[in-house]
């Protein structure tokens, strides 16, 4: 882990007053991660560099520091002791934190004037060439990236981190502040445990700046990993003056649809098929983040329904969003939630008026479908099932997806309208159902639309 | 009195208070049988007198009474259970559990009562009610046969309680004592000249006087629907009453046979279905053997547990619940079994598939539906191959499970639906209540493994997203421990250790095998789709699979893992693999190379970046260190030394170089299936017969004699070590030496035989002993350097060790399982067990 700041110009050797740090002596700290050293390769009147190396132990990463009860958090094999990460930043601050804060008592004015300065972060972890520009050309930076490819022997393609450097004219301050803050930007882990502290510290460090910086939100959302919470706090407090600005997601699934959400509607066809039969007991099989289940909850002539997925941690993340253990006892009485899996026969399936497969058999395998089929239709055996899946035909209209491609890695396959049809037709011979089909999304004459929709109803 | 109760039953003790049904109770029976108000009572409110709780006692006394029946423990109600309403509980507990009810009456004079009453110390209970719940006691005697108990014993005097014994009767369904061996014979329904044949087949001999006997003292078991339909009703029912009297055959009563009971008992029945010619051909018959036929027919039982309770057999099946009890519901099952109440498109009964829900270890065989062929699922056989109608009689030998049939002369009886196999239903799917919660499973290696609810939990989602069909994983490779680590400077693991671990074992004799280093894979092979389809229930027309360690297909592309499998069957086949080893299906555990096939996203995403990063800042470090020592030329108290820094940069560079140059060396372009190499070790399975009997030696060698030829398959070098002798665990070390230089992973360290163990203890089925050089894709590029090995080397090797065991049990069960042709949910649970312990635990409960 490797930082080097160069100063251009008249008696560069005074760069050692603004960091604290004697160019003529190298220096050592302990830091909770590992030693960091500062020293200076290259010290003439017109250009000294000073370097910060960082030599965090691998062994302590994956099995706590020595002596410590606690183990450790990463692999033995892991990037964390060569490349920019938070642990940079937080040296930065430890090391650099007299700089940073723009005191210098020998050489306050020096301090307080733009110089040209220039730093390079080595191998910082950047897959996408557009977002360092992005964040710091704003910031009044030249930007500059060197990146090698992942091996020499093989062809694994380029390398996901960069050789990054940034010149410009700034404070020496301002520039470790805005490096304290972007560097973690481009990483997507965190060493430590993301308080809400860090609101705090976000703030202070991106004091001046940060707020006029378009990129604002990204670099919000990025700090805190995606932590929404953090994130939305982080950017109500810098724009307190601002006007309200829509705030947006930074990251999205699928494309954004003009009007509502692919999703909603999705949901909102099957919540009205699902009243329309006349169920006042449901099962929602693959619940997932329990968005359905949420809509038939409150539903009055739901009487009774039931939230099952195969993933334990997808249910806990349900019940959470559900604020289950404050719900209402009315409703709470409705619901069930359990871990089930639709390729093992299950009692507990049995019983309902209508079961919901919303998106779902997409995600298994195309051999296990057999066994679904017979546990759906065969033992569960509602008077209702409304099963949706993708639209495979309709996916000409995703730009971003290569054709062939599927519009999500776990998808084992996607079904055009006739396969579904042909698929559906098998089910309501073997199992004695009638099926009524419909699409739900935009619909295109000759494609169709994103999601299409099977509501099956058991005959006599 | 002899007070005589089958061995399971609820029995009700009927008495006023102070009449002494707690102590009779108590000495008679065993005291945990007994549970009694009291008791209840106290466990809730500390006091056996209060009878404010008695509502809340009594249905805590009934959920334990209930449980107990559950389990098949005789269960005692010491309360009063004076109140028409209190017996009527105990008759719906009996009934609901399939039990019969027994009643203990204490009648005794009331001064008796009274006397004991007011002598009591710590309870005083009014002289009236002592008289109420004696002339209770009293009246209720006679309504008590009538209220459903079977049993009823009323005893009148302290002598005759102290006198009497309880006498434990075995249910007239438990033959357990006897062993067979036993020819199991299907719906005859009146075709007698097939039943002659088909008795000639299976051995039997008819004597002088018409009998049927086999000469080895097998016994024939008849599992109902002698009669009806066919041509000579009567001659069946001779010849097996015959066999039954003479202690030849057993039999049990089918709904045909009970319709023809209440015929001859003169009830008025619908002749119809084939029982007008039954009763047309005993209408002719003399009144003698209508008689005889009658009383045989009342006398039936409606289900036998046979051979230690290994073997059930009821005319139209049962419940595992239901096996050894006595009541009118389990009567009907055996009878009619279940049935949904509505009828098919053929007007016939839509049955309930009891089999498919069945998970009992007694086989179950039954009669009552026919099909064209023997219909076997989770350890129940259907053997009414509808012979009547034209189909065939058959017997099912035990405990050979061997089917003999007799095919039908003609069609003597049109069906109502043409003899197919059951149409398709639920079948043999597995069932998410068998994999839920903690698990103990019995393996022949360790006798219970014991699987927790929250790594089922994880291998559950493992297995319904990423796994297999289930029909295909038959085994999952067992996780491997490494050695003692070495005291060895340098070295965390070094042979030396692995010998001393069998040599300490009293292991002489080991077998080294080349470590290869790609990725597990296992292989099961058919010969065609056919054997794939009958032996392991695939339908999808493939014939066999090449999966992971965690029962993923190894390939998403079919057409690789097809193309892999008709070179190993090509190679097997022209080997005279499958005439040798006599079977039409094989297991093979193996390695896949190279390493980059499988692992292609690990390197990508983990591997080769930490060596390109690594490269390039360490070189960049170095780089600058360069140069700063370069102006570094005197150095002042409580300066760093960047020369020294520089060195340890330097062999921080020297590490990564060499750490990239590790996983360089399992990397290779594949291109087509001919630059894959398999690697297999063992022979695990093949129809009827689980190599883990033979040695190590044997594996290696008949793995390279059937797969000689086709350049795919690779064989595996090894060395055979002597632990005891210095000079053989020289050559041993020096062969690991050689290995490991030049690239190489490592090597597995096993004993001789496939399964080592002493009297008490299961060692460990194989060590491996990894290289110097290739432990830094394990424990990161810098893991000799400094304290860092020394930290290392505190590792402890017991968790894994144990887990190791478990998992080899568990892999060599399911595949005995699985050849001893068990059904599919007892295989999968040996293999979910091996996954859910390879899982990460979650926790299940919301």
């Amino acid at each position: 882990m490797l930082l080097t700041i160069t100063y251009e110009g008249e008696n560069t050797q005074d760069i050692g007053y603004l960091l604290h740090k004697n160019p003529y002596r190298a220096q050592k700290f302990t830091l909770s991660s590992g030693d960091a050293y500062v020293f200076y390769p290259e010290v003439t009147d017109t250009r000294t560099t000073a370097a910060l190396l960082l030599d965090i132990n691998p062994i302590d990463l994956a099995r706590g520091k020595l002596g410590s009860a606690e183990g450790g958090l990463f692999d033995y094999v892991n990037d964390r002791p060569y490349v920019a990460s938070s642990f940079l930043s937080t040296a930065i601050a430890r090391i650099y934190g007299t700089a940073m804060t723009g005191r210098c008592d020998k050489r306050q004015a020096l301090a307080d004037s733009p110089l040209h300065l220039t730093a390079c972060i080595h191998m910082l972890p950047c897959k996408n060439d557009a977002l360092a520009e992005e964040l710091f050309a704003p910031l009044g930076y030249t930007v500059k990236m060197e990146r090698t490819v992942l091996s020499e022997r093989f062809p694994w393609g380029d390398s996901p981190y960069v050789d990054l450097t940034v010149s410009g004219t700034v404070k020496l301050s301002e520039l470790l502040n805005h490096l304290y803050v972007l560097i973690p930007v481009f990483d997507r882990q965190k060493h430590y445990f993301i308080s809400e502290a860090e609101i705090d510290k976000l703030l202070s460090h991106g004091e001046g700046w940060l707020a006029g910086h378009p990129a604002k939100n990204k670099i919000a959302y990025r700090y805190f990993l995606f932590k929404k919470s953090y994130a939305r706090k982080v950017i109500d407090r810098l724009m307190e003056d601002d006007a309200a600005e829509e705030v947006t997601e930074t990251e999205q699934t699928e494309p954004s649809e003009h009007h509502t959400p692919l999703n909603t509607q999705r949901l909102e066809a099957v919540k009205d098929a699902v009243l329309a039969s006349g169920a006042t007991s449901v099962i929602d099989m693959g619940c997932g983040e329990c968005k359905l289940t949420r809509m038939l909850l409150t539903e009055q002539q739901i009487r009774k329904i039931t939230a099952c997925d195969v993933s334990v941690h997808e249910l806990e993340k349900a019940k959470s969003r559900l604020h289950y253990d404050t719900m209402q006892p009315t409703l709470r009485n409705k619901l069930t939630l359990m871990q089930a899996s639709l390729t093992y026969r299950d009692k507990r399936f049995e019983g309902y008026d209508c079961a919901c497969i919303v998106e779902v058999i997409e995600h298994i395998e195309p051999m296990r479908l057999h066994a679904f089929a017979q546990i759906v239709f065969g033992c569960a055996a509602p008077h209702t099932v409304i099963l949706t899946t993708p639209n495979a035909e309709y996916n000409v209209h995703y730009e971003f997806l290569p054709e062939g491609k599927l519009r999500h890695s776990d998808h084992r396959f996607e079904w055009s309208r006739a396969q579904f049809h042909a698929w559906a037709k098998t089910i309501c011979d073997t199992y004695g159902y009638s099926v009524v089909h419909s699409e739900i999304g935009d619909t295109d004459t000759e494609h169709g639309a994103p999601t299409q929709m099977g509501v099956f109803t058991k005959c006599g | 009195m002899r007070i005589e109760i089958p061995e399971l039953a609820l029995v009700a003790m009927i008495g006023a208070s102070s009449s002494g049904k707690t102590t009779f109770a108590n000495t008679k029976f065993i005291p945990t049988e007994v549970l009694s108000s009291d008791f209840f009572r106290a466990m809730l409110s500390d006091d056996e007198n209060d009878q404010h709780v008695s509502k809340e006692a009594f249905s805590l006394l009934y959920m334990t009474a209930e449980k107990r029946l559950q389990l098949g423990r005789m269960t005692v109600i010491d309360a009063t259970n004076l109140q028409k309403s209190a017996r009527q509980q105990v008759i719906d507990l009996a009934k609901s559990q399939n039990v019969h009810a027994a009643a203990i009456v204490l009648d005794l004079p009331e001064e008796v009562m009274q006397e004991r009453n007011r002598n009591r110390e710590n309870r005083h209970i009014p002289e009236r009610v002592i008289r109420n719940h004696c002339n209770d006691v009293h009246r209720c005697i006679r309504h008590l046969k009538r209220e459903g108990f079977r049993f009823v014993y009323v005893l009148h005097s302290q002598e005759e309680m102290d006198e009497a014994v309880i006498v434990r009767t075995k249910l007239w369904n438990d033959k357990k004592e006897e062993h067979g061996p036993f020819d199991i014979i299907g719906d005859v329904h009146g075709c007698c000249t097939e039943l002659e044949t088909l008795l000639g087949k299976l051995g039997y001999v008819r004597d002088a006087a018409g009998v049927y006997a086999h000469p080895d003292g097998r016994k024939a078991a008849f599992l109902g629907d002698l009669c009806d339909r066919g041509p000579r009703n009567a001659d069946v029912l001779r010849l097996v009453m015959n066999m039954v009297r003479s202690g030849n055959a057993l039999a049990v009563p089918g709904n045909h046979d009970v319709k023809l009971l209440k015929y001859l008992k003169g009830t008025k029945v619908q002749l119809t279905h084939g029982l007008e010619n039954t009763a047309a051909e005993l209408d002719a018959q003399p009144e003698t053997f209508r008689q005889e036929v009658l009383t045989f027919l009342d006398k039936l039982i409606s289900h036998y547990v046979l051979d230690d309770g290994k073997l059930v057999i009821a005319h139209a099946g049962l419940k595992e619940e239901y096996i050894g009890r006595g009541s009118a519901r389990v009567r009907e099952f055996c009878l009619y079994g279940e049935t949904t109440g509505e009828t098919d498109s053929f007007g016939l009964p839509v049955r309930l598939n009891w089999a498919a829900d069945y998970r009992g270890k007694a086989a179950i065989v039954y009669g009552h539906t026919p099909s064209n062929e023997v219909q076997v699922l989770n350890n129940t056989y259907c053997i009414d191959t509808g012979c009547v109608f034209g189909g065939k009689l058959t017997a099912m030998r035990y405990p050979e499970r061997e089917v003999i049939s007799v095919d039908a002369e003609k069609m003597y009886y049109e069906p109502a639906k043409p003899l197919v196999p059951a149409a398709e239903d639920m079948g043999d799917l597995l069932m998410a209540g068998d994999y839920q919660g903690d698990r103990h499973i019995h393996t022949a290696l360790i006798p219970t493994v014991i699987i927790r609810e929250n790594n089922a939990a994880a291998a559950l989602e493992i297995m319904s997203r990423y796994a297999a069909d289930p029909h295909w994983l038959i085994y999952l490779p067992p996780t491997m421990s490494p050695c003692e680590t070495s005291t060895q400077e340098g070295y965390l693991e070094y042979p030396e250790d692995a010998f001393a671990y069998y040599r300490k074992c009293g292991i002489r004799n080991v077998i080294c095998e080349k470590k290869h280093m790609g990725s597990r894979a296992v292989i099961v092979l058919c010969k065609s789709a056919e054997t794939a389809q009958r032996r392991f229930g695939v339908h999808d027309g493939s014939r066999g699979i090449i999966y992971t360690r965690t029962g993923r297909h190894f390939f998403d592309k079919p057409e690789i893992e097809q193309s892999l499998l008709d070179r190993l069957d090509g190679v097997l086949t022209a080997n005279g693999f499958w005439e040798q080893f006599g079977t039409d299906w094989v297991c093979l555990d193996t390695e896949l190379l190279p390493w980059s096939e499988k692992a292609q996203g690990l390197l990508r995403e983990q591997y080769a970046p930490v060596g390109n990063a690594g490269q390039q800042a360490l070189g960049a470090a170095v780089s600058l260190l360069t140069q700063a020592c370069e102006r570094q030329t005197t150095l002042a108290e409580g300066d760093v030394d960047l020369h020294a820094l520089l060195a340890r940069y330097e062999t921080k560079k020297d590490a990564i170089d060499r750490y990239i140059a590790a996983y360089e060396e399992y990397c290779w372009t594949v291109e087509s299936v001919d630059d894959l190499r398999i690697a297999p070790f063992h022979l695990l399975a093949a129809e009827g017969k689980v190599f883990d009997d033979k040695a190590h030696l044997w594996h290696m060698e008949i793995l390279k004699q059937y797969t000689a030829g086709d350049e795919l398959f690779l064989a595996t070098p090894y060395l055979c070590v002597d632990t005891e002798h210095p000079d053989s665990i020289a050559k041993g070390i020096q062969w690991w030496s050689e290995l490991t230089g030049s690239g190489g992973e490592g090597m597995v360290v096993k004993p001789e035989t496939y399964i080592a163990r002493s009297e008490t203890r299961l060692f460990q089925p194989a060590v491996k002993c990894r290289g110097r050089e290739y432990l830094r894709i394990i424990y990161g590029p810098e893991y000799l350097m400094e304290n860092n090995l020394l930290r290392l080397k505190k590792r402890s090797l017991s968790r894994k060790r144990s887990l190791a065991l478990r998992e080899f049990s568990l892999g060599l069960e399911a595949l005995h399982r699985f050849t001893a042709q068990e059904p599919l949910h007892r295989v999968h649970e040996c293999v979910f067990g091996v996954l859910a312990f390879e899982s990460e635990p979650v926790d299940p409960r919301l």
